[in-house]
């Protein structure tokens, strides 16, 4: 008997099937493009939600409510606004089915979730897994091997639309429980070794790219009758090489801190390395 | 032909770089496509590859913004072309990527206040339940951000290449040669970035290690990304270990993630990758 009652209220109930939820995905790649200063990325979270709206909400009261509800503020790391929009749908789909779900508990979970993934995709993506795949790719390409674009090109967006179709699959399957899930170890994991890996992989990248040339030569001395010009650079170079680079680098690191804008920052390296060019110091 | 592909990488390069999505607008990928289309794929690889090494640390996070790498990588690899597309000139080209990037950044901002209006017409149509509406203005907003690269680019490729070439032979060559040194410097700053992102004390040990092994210069990177991989698990491992067992430091992620794992915690590690 219950089975059958079950069966009734499933013929009505309407789902978002993998195919819906595959055209918000495709939809979630355009996030960003209408960033506004207003409300940030509001436009481009409406923009992902409306084929799920477009399936679940029929009238135009109920359609009206639901865009307004989408166009509100929002900022998130682009990648990991979809497990959002995985449970969002899934709040959507319960509201639409008569759950009672009002606005502010969508906004809410919205709103809560932003921050902390943000916090997590900042350091994932932009600062550790870019740096990585770029810099390879311009290792390669900087030695003339074409392989090195297309290499970082492919290898990014393999990782991008995986990360985001499966955690958007995720957020949906999982509902209201992600943010217990995603607060818990796995994550915790995932993003202390990537930064431990990312600080490793930088200290490599400044060994290696952060280049400082000294010419100075700062004493002459003859050694049986031949001059040994000694510069600053071979002397820095037996403490090990590559050190001016990293002194540069902490430099820069002092001084964004100091609040120094990096656009400051940069144009002042180039006055600096200029001058000091023209003094026959590098 | 060559002018208009040049054009139409320039506009997606523009949506690219706001959209964040793709990566097509970094560097790397915008000069060594620049170079292809303009007839000197070499020269445009070599600007991408080393204009990439400086951009690695710029990124938009949350409403602070850094210099846009799209405007930037487009039009120093235009102005290469322009100046004979010789490798030779790699390194002038990158000492105007600089404020061309800046440049790009006031753009931006522009565009980011005038999305501001698109979205108010959206809630209009929000109002009134229309949804075609909501997803043109989302559009028309993208292509303003990709007419933000293209037009610069279309007025670039449109000026006689005698001005750009004797503009360019107007440089001294102790500024074009300082310029190229201190591009080699500013890669700095994008590193100095990321680490005051990501600095916490258990990081510093892996970038020592990490700094040293690089000395090595008989190791490739993807050698070295090897190290850093074995090394992080390693890490890893030991922590969840020593906070399974109640001992370290007592750290609670650690602990939760030692209790709940299967008793085998590399599996769980790999598990997590």
């Amino acid at each position: 008997m219950a089975e059958t009652a079950q069966n009734n209220e499933n013929s009505k109930r309407i789902t978002l099937t993998k195919g819906d939820r595959r055209r918000v995905w495709f939809h979630s790649w355009f996030i960003l493009a209408n960033f506004n200063y207003e409300r940030m990325q509001n436009s481009g979270v409406c923009y992902t939600m409306i084929p799920a709206i477009r399936k679940l909400y029929k009238n135009k009261e109920d359609r009206a409510e639901a865009l307004q509800r989408h166009l509100t503020f929002f900022n998130t790391h682009p990648y990991l606004a979809s497990p959002i929009f995985g449970v969002t749908m899934a709040l959507e789909e319960e509201k639409a089915n008569g759950a009672d779900i009002d606005n502010s508990a969508i906004q809410g979970v919205k709103v809560g979730m932003m921050g902390p993934l943000a916090g997590v995709g900042d350091p994932l993506f932009w600062f550790t897994l870019r740096p990585i795949i770029f810099s390879l790719g311009a290792s390669l390409a900087i030695s003339g091997s074409f392989i090195g674009p297309i290499l970082a090109f492919v290898l990014w967006n393999l990782i991008h639309l995986v990360f985001t179709y499966y955690t958007q699959e995720f957020g949906y399957n999982t509902g209201m429980k992600i943010t217990e899930d995603l607060s818990g170890s796995l994550l915790h994991n995932v993003t202390h070794g990537a930064s431990l890996m990312g600080m490793f992989v930088i200290g490599a990248l400044i060994q290696r790219w952060v280049s400082i040339k000294f010419t100075w030569v700062y004493a002459r001395p003859k050694v049986n009758g031949h001059v040994h010009p000694m510069t600053l650079q071979n002397s820095l170079d037996q403490l090990i090489p590559g050190l001016a680079g990293l002194l540069l680098t902490f430099l820069c690191m002092w001084l964004l801190k100091k609040k120094v804008s990096p656009i400051v920052i940069i144009i002042g390296i180039f006055v600096v390395g200029v001058a000091a060019h023209c003094a026959h110091i590098i | 032909m060559s002018n208009i592909m040049i054009v139409i990488v320039a506009f997606i390069v523009g949506c690219g770089s706001v959209m964040d999505s793709f990566e097509t607008y970094q560097p790397l990928i915008a000069c060594s496509l620049i170079g292809l289309f303009g007839g000197h794929p070499v020269s445009g690889l070599l600007l991408g590859g080393e204009l990439q090494m400086i951009a690695l640390g710029w990124a938009n996070v949350g409403a602070a913004m850094s210099p846009d790498a799209g405007l930037a990588g487009v039009a120093s690899a235009i102005i290469l072309l322009k100046s004979g597309g010789a490798t030779s000139n790699v390194g002038t080209a990158i000492g105007l990527a600089i404020p061309l990037a800046v440049a790009g950044l006031f753009l931006t901002m522009l565009v980011r206040t005038v999305t501001v209006f698109i979205v108010h017409i959206q809630d209009h149509a929000a109002e009134e339940g229309k949804i075609l509406p909501i997803e043109i203005w989302q559009f028309i907003g993208l292509s303003l951000q990709g007419l933000r690269v293209a037009i610069p680019a279309a007025l670039l490729l449109a000026l006689p290449t005698s001005v750009v070439q004797s503009g360019l032979n107007m440089m001294p060559k102790w500024l074009s040669d300082g310029m190229t040194l201190s591009g080699g410097m500013v890669v700095a700053v994008g590193y100095a970035m990321i680490m005051n992102m990501m600095s916490t004390n258990d990081v510093w040990p892996f970038f020592a290690i990490g700094f040293v092994i690089a000395a090595l210069s008989k190791l490739t990177l993807i050698a070295i990304g090897t190290l850093g991989l074995a090394f992080t698990l390693i890490y890893l491992q030991l922590l969840n270990n020593g906070g399974g067992n109640g001992g370290s430091n007592g750290s609670s992620d650690s602990k939760s993630a030692g209790n709940s794992g299967t008793g085998d915690p590399l599996g769980d590690i790999l598990d997590n990758y």
